[in-house]
């Protein structure tokens, strides 16, 4: 089985490890997962968006038969100090202290040994609040009428953030800023001008398996299982709140029912441990579907671009604002305004762009990372704006863009030399496969065809470097130790594939340990489309670690070389019998140098660029505004598929999200309550909901400093969906959509307000 | 709200059991707690995504909805029962040949359907398969590939036949 027969791996379409698991039930999801003796936790949520705390009534909750404790933001404090967390600002206290800022925000906590008693129990505590205005609008946000937070509190992480420490009276929870050329004499030598404001709405991740974090704190060690995607930073930010070494405490986490970004960072872990702290038993704070809704959700935003072009159809020009709705907790939300602003010029060559991006407070549940990190909220504004700018001055919508793509060899707006980009290759893929250049049947009478295209990007996420351990067992098998969390993208089958290769052993010797951070080396989190790259190298270089030790045991043992002895010999000639461990490490650390402050600029930004594009082509009823997707393509720059059915599969899986948060996906909020918390009425794609065609695929290209030419592909078939659908549908009645969702209902009144028959309001 | 409890005595993936329960769990929870059967799994908990998918006397029922006492003297069937984990059912092959699952969280459900699909339609079209299977929900967006997988998991039982 462990023999070195020669194996090919990486390249191949092998079925996933865990597939077994999967399709006959067993699979250890954490949501699964039971302690002897815990207690179940359930929540009280604030049932306002923004309000102080004048009182919490528990008595009758404590009275029920069954409850073991309640607990409230006080009582937490009272064994934590400073019960703040959150990867960017100490902002998000554990348990609501003074004030609640958002709908649906934990207030108190029942703890029982009966799950339905907890429940019973939440509901009875008596919350008295002193109701105060919400602001629920970034831009609203921005004029800082009602503040969220009374004082910013930066982690101390970002560099960038620092400065804010202590600012008062302001919701801006970071800004950024791009400058690069004149932009301003660009405007004013201009043939044309274009502007336009685009928006999108608050939407969340929907993970099947919903957050869920157990803790078991006993004798000074903790034990947290939790459906993370961040082991390590779990680790880190637990420990910083207990003032423990890291080492005092352990987070083991399994297989993810669905991450999305919902899991990264700390979620219902620093919860599960302060209620671990207080009752001294086990807890499992698991979360249900609605709750999610309350936790992290994906942020809204409101994008002004504005293009400078010539009268050869070149954009010499590009100023974008950007307002980034953060809701109630900064989370990750001022990393999304850095790391995805830069980009929100698109990928095109453009002399002179500058940019401003802001991350703000505002009184919605708290937003984060989901699925392209701010990036697919961008395209759609630029690919929007681009197509307009393409029909207004009579160009192909294709042709403008190849006119003006970003090409390998060039700076893109952040100063970095673009490589390794096939901007041009994706984009003439999707028109091969749309034969954009051949007739199309635009339909007649009240059904109208369209059809559009859009292409985005981004740049992945560097630092700090991921360590794994390949070790080598006496047999010749195989395990490796890395914190790459796999939620479903398939990391577990990529990893063994790579590590497979480098030591030309049978793939199904080897095992994948899943992350447990006494076991498990650090790695900075599974999100961004990062592992393929960032930890495929990482296993790589480890796996050639040890084969580089067990050559020298080769020829330590007189063998010649290339004489490709098994290596349960190897070890028996080395050991005198088959025992022993060979132990390989690595670190990889990418190149990348973080942007300038005042000028937003930087040599590396990215280790490499993930990208996009979709094209789609819609049929639209005149008389209802309805519309149908009657072929959707999408195409990604995959570097070298590790894995080419997996990645097939990712993008398919991208575009089919995107497709939700284009049509039908909002969360809404009237009158401070969020509305529609329930797969009911918050609807997310089904059968019926996908396109008539569907079409993903991904072009050959070598990504040169990846493990065997790849590249990450998790977020980049969401990019070109949204807008390459309004793209489609302004080319089928000419009317143009600035807002997502795209319902049936805004093609329609778009349609009667370009009939000079505008509908009232709903 | 710890309320009554009740026995019941039913088959289970073809064997007699018998277990007590509070009347106000649902199926979900009684196979889970009772049985450590995890396959049929809450995410919704509204009767919406179809990953607590059950077969109970044949007909597939969502087990966050159905009280656990209900199914007292029932024929109840989960994933676990399919094969005895070593030969996979032509469904569950199917799957895994498709790559029809990306975090496998609803798979269970939508393999539990496929075979009730199956039983009664041998050769569904296209169109067949989406209505049957559009009560179940994937976040990770796999139907391309669901639909694949259901067509070969037909083929593999017309094989066996
Ligand atoms: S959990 Fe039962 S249908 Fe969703
Ligand atoms: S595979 Fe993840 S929900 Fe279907």
């Amino acid at each position: 089985m462990a023999d070195r027969s020669t194996t090919t791996s990486v390249g191949h379409s092998i079925a996933r490890l865990e597939g077994r698991d999967k399709v006959t039930g067993r699979t250890d999801y954490i949501y699964n997962l039971r302690l002897p003796s815990m207690l179940h936790a359930k929540a009280c949520r604030s049932p306002i968006s923004h309000g102080r705390i004048r009182a919490i009534d528990t008595g009758a909750a404590l009275a029920m038969p069954g409850v073991r404790h309640v607990v409230t933001g006080e009582d937490v404090k009272a064994v934590l100090p400073e019960p703040y967390y959150g990867p960017a600002f100490h902002d998000q206290p554990i348990l609501a202290l003074d004030k609640v800022r958002h709908f649906g925000e934990p207030v108190a906590v029942v703890l029982a040994d009966d799950p339905h008693i907890a429940e019973s129990a939440a509901q009875i505590i008596e919350v008295d609040y002193q109701e105060l205005p919400g602001v629920y609008d970034e831009i609203e946000a921005l004029r800082g009428q009602v503040i969220v937070h009374e004082e910013l509190k930066p982690a101390g992480t970002f560099a960038d953030l620092k400065h804010l420490a202590g600012r008062r009276d302001t919701n801006l929870a970071l800004d950024y800023h791009l400058r690069h050329g004149d932009t301003d004499r660009a405007f004013a030598q201009a043939e044309h001008v274009f502007d336009h404001i685009f928006s999108t709405q608050q939407t969340m991740h929907a993970a099947f398996e919903p957050i869920v974090a157990l803790a078991d704190m006993r004798d000074g060690r903790l034990t947290i299982y939790s459906s993370t995607q961040s082991p390590s930073f779990v680790r880190f930010e637990i420990a910083r709140l207990l003032g423990w070494p890291e080492s005092h405490v352990r987070v083991k986490t399994a297989h993810l029912g669905g991450g999305f970004g919902a899991k990264v960072y700390v979620k219902a872990e620093a919860l599960a441990m302060a209620l671990s702290l207080i009752a001294r038993r086990p807890v499992r704070v698991a979360l249900t579907m609605e709750e999610q809704f309350y936790t992290i959700t994906k942020h809204a935003n409101t994008v002004r671009i504005r293009s400078a072009v010539d009268k050869d159809g070149r954009i010499t020009g590009r100023k974008c604002e950007v307002w980034w709705n953060g809701g109630a907790y900064a989370d990750i939300g001022p990393r999304v305004a850095q790391k995805s602003g830069f980009s929100a010029a698109g990928p095109y060559d453009i002399e002179n762009v500058d940019i401003d991006s802001f991350a703000l407070y505002t009184n919605r549940p708290p937003a984060g990372a989901l699925r392209g990190f701010g990036i697919p909220q961008l395209v759609w504004a630029y690919e929007s704006h681009t197509d307009i700018i393409a029909g207004e001055l009579g160009i192909d919508p294709l042709a403008f863009r190849k006119r003006n793509i970003l090409r390998n060899g060039r700076p893109q707006a952040v100063g970095s030399i673009v490589e390794d980009a096939e901007f041009e290759a994706v984009l003439d893929d999707v028109a091969r496969r749309m034969n954009w250049r051949g007739p199309f049947d635009k339909g007649s009478g009240t059904l109208l065809r369209g059809r559009g295209i859009a292409i985005g990007f981004k740049a992945s996420i560097s630092p700090p470097p991921p360590s794994p351990i390949v070790s080598v067992q006496a047999d010749g098998s195989c395990i490796v130790h890395c914190s790459t969390v796999d939620m479903g993208q398939g990391s577990d089958t990529a990893m063994a594939q790579i590590a497979a290769e480098v030591l030309n052993i049978a793939l199904d010797s080897i095992k994948i340990v899943h992350p447990d951070t006494d076991v498990t080396p650090y790695d900075m989190s599974t999100l961004g489309s990062r592992s393929t790259f960032h930890m495929g190298h990482a296993v790589r270089l480890a796996a050639q670690d040890a084969r580089g030790k067990l050559d020298a045991m080769a020829s330590a043992a007189g063998l010649p070389e290339g004489a490709n002895t098994p290596l349960a010999d190897l070890f028996v000639k080395t050991f005198g019998m088959r025992a022993g461990t060979i132990v390989g490490a690595a670190n990889y650390m990418p190149e990348y140098a973080p942007p300038n402050y005042e000028t937003g600029q930087t040599p590396k930004v990215t280790p490499f660029w993930m990208i996009g594009a979709a094209g789609a082509e819609v049929e639209v009823d005149t008389q209802t505004g309805q519309f149908r997707i009657t072929r959707l393509v999408n195409v990604c720059d995959a570097g070298k598929a590790i894995n080419p059915a997996v990645v097939e599969t990712q993008i398919s899986g991208a575009a089919v999200m995107q497709l939700g948060f284009t049509m039908t996906e909002n969360m809404i909020i009237e009158d401070g309550q969020l509305t529609n918390p329930s797969l009911a009425d918050y609807k997310i794609p089904g059968f019926f909901d996908l396109p008539d065609a569907m079409e993903n695929g991904f072009i050959e290209a070598e990504q040169h400093n990846g493990p065997f030419g790849a590249k990450g592909v998790g977020e980049s078939g969401t990019f070109g969906v949204s807008p390459a659908i309004a793209n489609a549908i302004a080319d089928a009645v000419g009317v143009r959509i600035t807002r997502l969702p795209i319902t049936a209902e805004a093609v329609f009144r778009a349609l009667r307000a370009k009939a000079g028959n505008p509908l009232g309001d709903a | 709200m710890t309320g009554r409890r009740r026995t019941i005595q039913f088959t289970l993936n073809g064997q007699p059991v018998a277990a007590e329960i509070g009347v106000h769990q649902n199926l979900t929870e009684l196979l889970q707690d009772r049985f450590g059967l995890f396959g049929a799994r809450e995410s919704c908990g509204q009767g919406l995504c179809g990953c607590c998918t059950v077969l109970v006397d044949g007909q597939a029922i969502t087990g966050c909805l159905r009280l656990a006492v209900l199914v007292d003297g029932s024929d109840v069937r989960t994933i676990e029962g399919l094969s005895d984990g070593e030969t996979l059912s032509p469904e569950q092959e199917a799957f895994i040949e498709s790559g029809a699952f990306q975090c496998g969280y609803c798979t269970p459900g939508f393999i539990l359907m496929t075979r009730k699909l199956l039983d009664e339609n041998p050769d569904p079209s296209d169109d067949d398969i989406k209505h049957y299977l559009s009560g179940n929900l994937c976040r990770c967006g796999a139907y391309p590939e669901i639909l694949n997988a259901v067509k070969l998991a037909g083929r593999k039982r017309a094989a066996l036949t």
